[in-house]
């Protein structure tokens, strides 16, 4: 089937595959920051095993991309440029103040209620998958999804527990809550590429999945007594590339030891 | 029941000290002389917090990691470190109970600086060379002391160690395999190993301890020696892994950064260069060079997450 596909679905194929990589791949790095600073021990083996999962996920798909002649997996993740870049802009929000090595100020609250935005807009994105007209992407959504299964279980459990627990951990909910949702615009956009990539039905419409994503969190919102968000029109587009100057500076970080000698074997 | 209340103090310390003789396990709600107990509590404790302050010069690497490969691979390890962690910090509060302590008064000596973590953790980290050496030669010494305990005589602690030595050798591996791609790589990429093995050398001799009170005014060593719960002395560990590691550092053209290192075949050990134990001294009283640092970035979190403790604690009352 590879061999047969034309330029034009091609380009489709490899805009899906960018979005689905950077995302998780930037989302990996901001949970590794976070890495022996969670609430318990036991949430801290639990989320690390989560940010490994899903660089892991992000792996896959930079596999994929490699395949399609785009260059190393490596150089993709490591070495594009933040204009290349096609992840969200939720992802590359950092995790609080301070970087992560020296005093870094990060709130829970708000690792919870984007993680749970996010793993919730990712398993609505790996259903509508299922049926993608790319074999090899609907292979790759079948094996995470049993991964992503527990991911969304794990926050739901912790996004419920907090907004329910006390006052003060419900009010530090909803206000972090706002925060993830003020820039969850292009979590579920395409793009400017969107007619294209649903004309080859490599993932359902954008309104589909976002009527998947409503079935997912509906029971929640109800459950804890708080307003279904409604996503906003995006501030900026990161599926258009259109990112911040944090994302730079994340770049920068995961790939300082790489780029030190670009033709070393690490 | 009565008998037990009927028997002396005297009687049960003997009792305990024939189980022990004879290689019996103790278990969490047998009898236990109070020596025996505190010096379990303060070996656990130590030990399980060290996992997880270890975890912190590690995570430095974390997102640096060069590959996807490598990110998984150290993401793994430093995954599996923090369940070390958690796993003997269980042993340990169970050991507390009578006392009426937790885990979050383990934490608050911590901070207050009466319960201590290993000396190796209070060390800066500089490249990635210092992650590979890390993982080589650190869970490397690691496997040598806890293998020195893996027949503990107290049961909880040598199946809890059981578990963890299998997954270290797994980091050793992980560790070995970033030096052999470095010190194969570019003379840039060998300078980088030659120089984490310069800084870390003094720490890789700290690791298992003084040799003796003697050297350093205090050791634990003889009470749990004493009571089975480990077998070999500081010296000869580290002569162990003197043994095993320096053919392989040699063997891949790095070079020790002690001229006086050699083996003696007439006293049948290796003769080294004694770092200075005043260092060593002052990483105790947690002043070494990242000792408050660790400390202030563990603190914090625990200060930035009181509020999650309380919701969780609320979430059970
Ligand atoms: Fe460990
Ligand atoms: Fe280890």
């Amino acid at each position: 089937m590879t061999n047969e596909i034309t330029p034009e679905y091609k380009k489709a194929v490899l805009t899906v595959l960018y979005q689905l990589a950077d995302d998780d791949y930037l989302f990996s790095y901001r949970g590794s920051e976070w890495l022996g600073l969670a609430p318990h021990i036991e949430e801290d083996v639990a989320f690390s095993s989560i940010t490994q999962d899903t660089m892991g996920h992000a792996k896959l798909y930079y596999t994929l991309l490699e395949e399609l002649g785009e260059g190393s997996a490596d150089s993709l993740a490591q070495l594009r440029p933040k204009e290349e870049r096609c992840n969200s802009l939720l992802v590359e929000r950092p995790n609080g103040e301070g970087y992560y090595k020296e005093a870094p100020n990060y709130d829970w609250g708000y690792a919870v209620a984007r993680n749970y935005i996010y793993t919730t807009a990712k398993k609505a994105k790996i259903d509508a998958l299922k049926a993608s007209s790319y074999a090899p992407i609907r292979e790759v959504a079948v094996k995470i999804s049993t991964e992503l299964y527990y991911h969304q279980m794990h926050w739901t459990t912790w996004f419920t527990q907090l907004c329910t627990a006390t006052e003060e951990s419900r009010s530090r909910m909803m206000k972090a809550l706002q925060e993830v949702i003020k820039d969850a615009g292009d979590l579920l956009s395409f793009g400017k590429s969107v007619k294209h990539i649903t004309a080859c039905e490599l993932i359902e419409s954008e309104v589909a999945i976002k009527e998947r994503w409503l079935a997912i969190v509906t029971p929640t919102f109800e459950a804890v007594e708080i307003a279904i968000p409604v996503l906003p029109d995006p501030i900026i587009n990161g599926r258009d590339g259109q990112h911040t100057d944090d994302l730079t500076s994340a770049i920068e970080t995961m790939s300082e030891v790489y780029r030190s000698d670009l033709a070393a074997s690490w | 029941m009565s008998v037990v209340t009927q028997l002396s103090e005297q009687e049960l310390q003997e009792q305990f000290e024939a189980r022990i003789a004879a290689g019996e396990k103790i278990e969490v709600d047998d009898w236990m002389p109070e020596e025996y107990r505190l010096a379990l509590i303060k070996l656990i404790s130590m030990h399980g917090i060290s996992e997880i302050m270890g975890a912190l010069p590690e995570k430095e690497w974390v997102p640096k990691a060069p590959t996807l490969y490598r990110k998984l691979g150290i993401m793994a390890k430093v995954q599996d470190e923090m369940g070390h962690g958690q796993l003997l910090l269980r042993v340990a509060e169970d050991l507390l109970k009578p006392y009426g302590k937790n885990r979050g008064d383990l934490m608050i000596d911590l901070f207050e600086g009466r319960l201590k973590f290993h000396n190796v953790f209070h060390m800066e980290t500089k490249s990635w060379g210092d992650a590979g050496l890390i993982g080589w030669l650190v869970d490397g010494s690691a496997i040598i002391s806890q293998t020195n305990m893996l027949g503990s005589s107290y049961g909880p602690y040598a199946r809890a160690l059981q578990r963890i030595c299998a997954e270290e050798v797994f980091h050793a591996q992980h560790g070995e395999a970033i030096i052999m791609a470095l010190v194969e790589g570019t003379p840039e990429q060998r300078a980088l190993v030659q120089d984490a093995l310069n800084r870390w050398w003094e720490s890789l001799l700290f690791f298992f301890g003084p040799a003796s009170k003697d050297t350093t005014g205090t050791s634990k060593q003889d009470i749990t020696i004493k009571y089975k719960i480990r077998v070999q002395t500081n010296e000869e560990l580290r002569q162990s892994f003197l043994s095993k590691y320096i053919p392989r550092i040699q063997s891949i053209g790095l070079t020790v950064p002690d001229p006086t290192l050699h083996f003696d075949e007439a006293q049948n050990k290796w003769i080294y260069q004694e770092p200075n134990w005043e260092i060593f001294k002052k990483i105790q009283r947690n002043e070494g060079p990242c000792s408050q640092e660790r400390l202030a970035l563990r603190r914090s979190s625990y200060e930035n997450n009181a509020w999650v403790r309380e919701a969780l604690t609320a979430l059970v009352n």
